[in-house]
């Protein structure tokens, strides 16, 4: 069976770090950062980048359409 | 191959399938952290883009939060004063018939300075859309109450909670624009969550294309979050949002065309 694999980047200086993709995310890809951007915001990045399935559910529900979506079969 | 090397093999144009789109000017927002203003921008710049109506769109920005809108979609657009945008989206509508026209209003803008104007604008049925965010709070001004705030719910100028008796019930002007014979359209969404966001942008998707027909008004409420006037993290507040203001001001189509859908007219349909 073919498997999805998804990945996406996360646009750190415009992240303003509210955590609303890393809920919506369903494999649990996303986590905030432990430093902070230029503008003082835990960014978010996915740190668990091998779970990532590109379903876009992140990238979504971004209040502020930081984030781009990939996605390919291998 | 190295995990590192997988992930840079993903990363290629031919598999991109989410990208922001290109009505967004790229300006960075002025919203708070997880404001639902961000996402209702997008869904409409999306839909904007996949029409194919970046150039024949005249929209007309409120003042509230989001009175920068003009900064942040490259279309068109008309500043209006203070609640007066169904008023003056009436004039360009009917100087500028070809083009597709809309307002963009907070509940500020749209429930309290500017009931007359969207309610006139509405009974005219005026064929304009309208989209109303509402997060029951003045946001900009520093979270006073506003005429949508909740009952026992606590603002800036309501610390003990809004005490009905004293201040009234909160105003649901989408239901009250929904019984004017005016409006074809009339809806009520959130953009809290993944299938929220996408049931949202499919209604404004919709009245993009009502428009087309000229048969009234088209009216799009969004439930949203005010994480700053609320005083809770962006996820708390979806989540209280969920808990308190869907059960006052509950999702769904409240008025759909009557050839479409002929016995949901009378009978609003909870779809959350």
């Amino acid at each position: 069976m073919a498997k999805i694999r998804g990945s996406i980047v996360v646009d750190i200086e415009r992240c303003k770090g509210c955590e609303v993709c890393m809920v919506s995310c369903p494999t649990g890809t996303i986590a905030m950062a432990k430093e902070v951007n230029h503008k003082g915001y835990f960014y978010a990045f996915p740190a668990n980048p091998d779970l990532c399935i590109g379903c876009a559910n992140c990238a979504i529900v971004c209040p502020d359409g930081v984030i781009t979506v990939y996605k390919t079969k291998i | 191959m190295s995990q590192a090397t997988g992930i840079k093999e993903i990363i290629k144009p031919e598999n991109l399938v989410y990208k922001k789109t290109k009505v967004m000017t790229g300006k960075v927002l002025s919203y708070c952290p997880g404001c639902g203003h961000g996402t209702t921008h997008r869904i409409l710049a999306e839909v904007i883009d996949e029409e194919g109506l970046q150039s024949e769109t005249i929209g007309v920005s409120p003042v509230g939060c989001s009175v920068l809108l003009y900064e942040f979609l490259d279309i068109d657009w008309q500043e209006a004063a203070h609640g007066r945008a169904p008023a003056l989206a009436t004039a360009i509508k009917r100087l500028l018939p070809e083009k597709f026209v809309f307002t963009y209003q907070g509940d500020g803008d749209l429930a309290a300075i500017g009931t007359a104007e969207t309610i006139h604008a509405c009974n005219r049925g005026e064929n304009i859309m309208i989209i109303f965010i509402n997060n029951g709070i003045y946001g900009m001004t520093g979270g006073q109450m506003a005429p949508t705030t909740l009952p026992g719910m606590k603002s800036s100028t309501s610390p003990y909670g809004r005490d009905v008796k004293m201040m009234g019930n909160p105003l649901k002007m989408t239901d009250i624009v929904a019984t004017l014979p005016g409006t074809y359209y009339v809806t009520r969404q959130s953009v809290h969550t993944p299938a929220n966001v996408k049931k949202a942008k499919k209604a404004i998707r919709k009245a993009v294309q009502y428009q087309k027909l000229n048969r009234g008004t088209c009216f799009i409420e969004i439930v949203s979050n005010c994480p700053s006037g609320w005083k809770m993290t962006p996820v708390e507040s979806n989540k209280w949002m969920e808990a308190n203001m869907f059960p006052y001001y509950p999702l769904g189509d409240l008025k759909v065309p009557a050839e479409e859908n002929p016995q949901k007219q009378t009978n609003p349909e909870k779809n959350d």
